[in-house]
């Protein structure tokens, strides 16, 4: 990893703050290559189209690049084009998982099982169906590492557990899950699973037929490409089962005042115009990262983490919150009894970007005792150095709040 | 005598403007803040919070003599020093004055600027807080 890398993203090349750009607000948004820029570009500038419709060149032409990026999603997550549908990110996916599959299937007393560290995303959505069906959401305790509690989730596993609903990887504390086994042990109980894949789809291989999930949510703005695009894998059989979540054009097969029968798969779940350069950049996105190879991206971002971890403990008074033996590239913290947001003040003063704050996981926070976090979170373009700098600015910044 | 905000709001412009480099800026701010008297416990609650800011800020307001006195805390130590730039400039004032003042000095020291939107979010809620109560007392 090295400066051709970094040459491929044009906004890592300014200053901020009078200082050279630092990002290690990656778990937020991550940023995007020439490749996605350009796929972007290239798509307003010679085949804007609406697609599936019109039969003349540059609507086949957008119809088929966007096709293309969902086989390239397919491929890469080795699911089938039918199970892959284009929605607006993780968020979406899991509302549309709570809604078409959740009303349909969810009945009064039965139970959900969320960990107590899934991002709001990932509960609310669950509280809603649950609050509408009577059913019950049941929560995964963490202990102070911030890793789940085992032995706790197949305690709470039983006849009434219909979906279990996890994140692989935390975005707040970087901790991962065992999902594989969580996974087992739901199927075991005829639960289904939804993995809300946001913070590991950037940096892990993701097999849903190795891990037999049954329901995968992502977004394309953490995985390189554009904002506003992100997808929901579902077992074809499963999404075969499900409502549709919207109406609209391109969901119906035929439409009349006396019944509409609707489209098939993937088509089902993307009522209307969809984010048309968006699906072409998350194809785009998978290839970039697919062409250096998420294994070499996932030994580096180690390698940066474990750099990191011990460069940060240096800062005296620093403690990192979320010590997961299994662990990605996520660095949260706080500094002896210092607000996390002045410290994000006085980092930004010096060119650095980090989140300070819940990081939407306001039930982690409450379990952890605090009001909130720093987090560095680093992706395959930082470097060393980067980590260097950010020492000797988080010092400075604590010697003046001290 | 009692300085009008305006005479104060200079006073702090002049102070800020010897400062060329934003991290001195930012010491002097939580030296501000350092300095402001500590708020009674008994006003360190959800009460007395100042909604819409990341960090916690307790402000608390009392009428004397037909002029309005403003005591504030904070748990960050920019926030407090924020909120204490402001307890300075309208604390002692009148009502009338402190509903009427457009508070340009935190232009003028490119506090703004430098703050997130989120800060800055906080910070209009802050003067909107301290507002409210001046026009609740008059
Ligand atoms: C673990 C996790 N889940 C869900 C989300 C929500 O993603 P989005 O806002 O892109 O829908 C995020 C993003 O912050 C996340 O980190």
């Amino acid at each position: 990893m090295n400066a051709s890398i970094r040459a491929q993203f044009p906004i890592l090349h300014q200053n901020v703050n009078g200082k050279p750009l630092i990002y290690f607000d990656n778990a937020a948004t991550s940023q995007k290559p020439l490749a996605v820029i350009n796929a972007i570009k290239d798509y307003y500038e010679h085949y804007n189209s609406n697609i599936h419709r019109g039969a003349h060149h540059l609507a086949q032409l957008a119809t088929e690049k966007y096709e293309n990026a969902r086989t390239t999603v397919a491929q890469h997550i080795n699911a089938n084009e039918r199970e892959i549908n284009f929605v607006r990110g993780t968020t979406e996916a899991v509302n549309l998982v709570a809604t078409s599959y959740g009303r349909k299937f969810i009945k009064v007393g039965d139970e959900i099982i969320v960990s107590e560290m899934e991002h709001h995303s990932n509960i609310v959505p669950w509280q809603m169906l649950c609050e509408e069906k009577g059913a019950t959401l049941r929560v995964i305790p963490i202990n102070d590492s911030g890793e789940i509690i085992f032995e706790e989730y197949l305690k709470l596993l039983s006849e009434k557990t219909k979906i279990v609903s996890i994140a692989y990887i935390s975005n707040a504390l970087g901790s991962i899950h065992p999902v594989k086994e969580i996974i087992t042990e739901a199927h075991k109980v005829g639960a289904v699973v939804f993995i809300d894949g946001a913070q590991a789809l950037p940096h892990k291989k993701f097999d849903v037929k190795d891990l037999d999930c049954d329901f995968l949510g992502f977004s394309g703005h953490k995985v390189f490409a554009g904002t506003g695009i992100g997808i929901l894998y579902g077992k074809e059989s499963l999404l075969e089962a499900m409502n549709p979540y919207m109406g609209g054009g391109e969901m119906i097969k035929s439409v009349s005042f006396a019944g509409t029968t609707y489209n098939d798969l993937p088509y089902k779940f993307e009522a209307g115009t969809p984010h048309i350069e968006g699906g072409i950049s998350l194809g785009a996105a998978i290839n970039y990262i697919s062409e250096i190879g998420l294994d070499k991206i996932a030994a580096y971002e180690e390698e940066l983490l474990a750099y990191g971890t011990e460069k940060f403990l240096e800062v005296e008074g620093l403690r990192i919150v979320g010590t997961a033996k299994n662990k990605a590239s996520v660095i949260s913290f706080l500094v002896n009894d210092i607000h996390p947001y002045d410290l994000g003040v006085l980092l930004n003063e010096q060119g650095i970007a980090i989140r300070t704050g819940h990081h939407c996981c306001q039930p982690l926070m409450e379990r952890l005792k605090i009001e909130g976090t720093c987090r560095a979170s680093f992706a395959f373009y930082n470097t060393k150095e980067e980590i260097d700098v950010t020492v000797n600015a988080l010092k400075r910044a604590v010697k003046i709040l001290s | 005598m009692q300085k009008s905000i305006t005479e104060i709001e200079n006073e702090i412009a002049e102070e800020f403007d010897l400062f060329d480099d934003q991290m001195d800026k930012y010491e002097y701010i939580i030296d501000i803040g350092k300095k402001l008297p500590a708020l009674d416990s008994k006003y360190q609650t959800d009460d007395f919070l100042v909604k819409g800011c990341q960090s916690k800020v307790w402000l608390h307001a009392y009428e004397k003599d037909g002029r309005i006195f403003f005591e504030a805390d904070s748990n960050s130590a920019i926030t407090k020093g924020i909120v204490a730039l402001l307890v300075r400039v309208l604390s002692g004032q009148k009502a009338n004055e402190i509903i009427s003042s457009p508070l340009g000095f935190i232009d003028k020291i490119n506090l703004r600027a430098h703050l997130s939107s989120q800060r800055s979010n906080g910070l209009s809620s802050m003067i909107v807080k301290m507002k409210a109560y001046a026009t609740a007392f008059a």
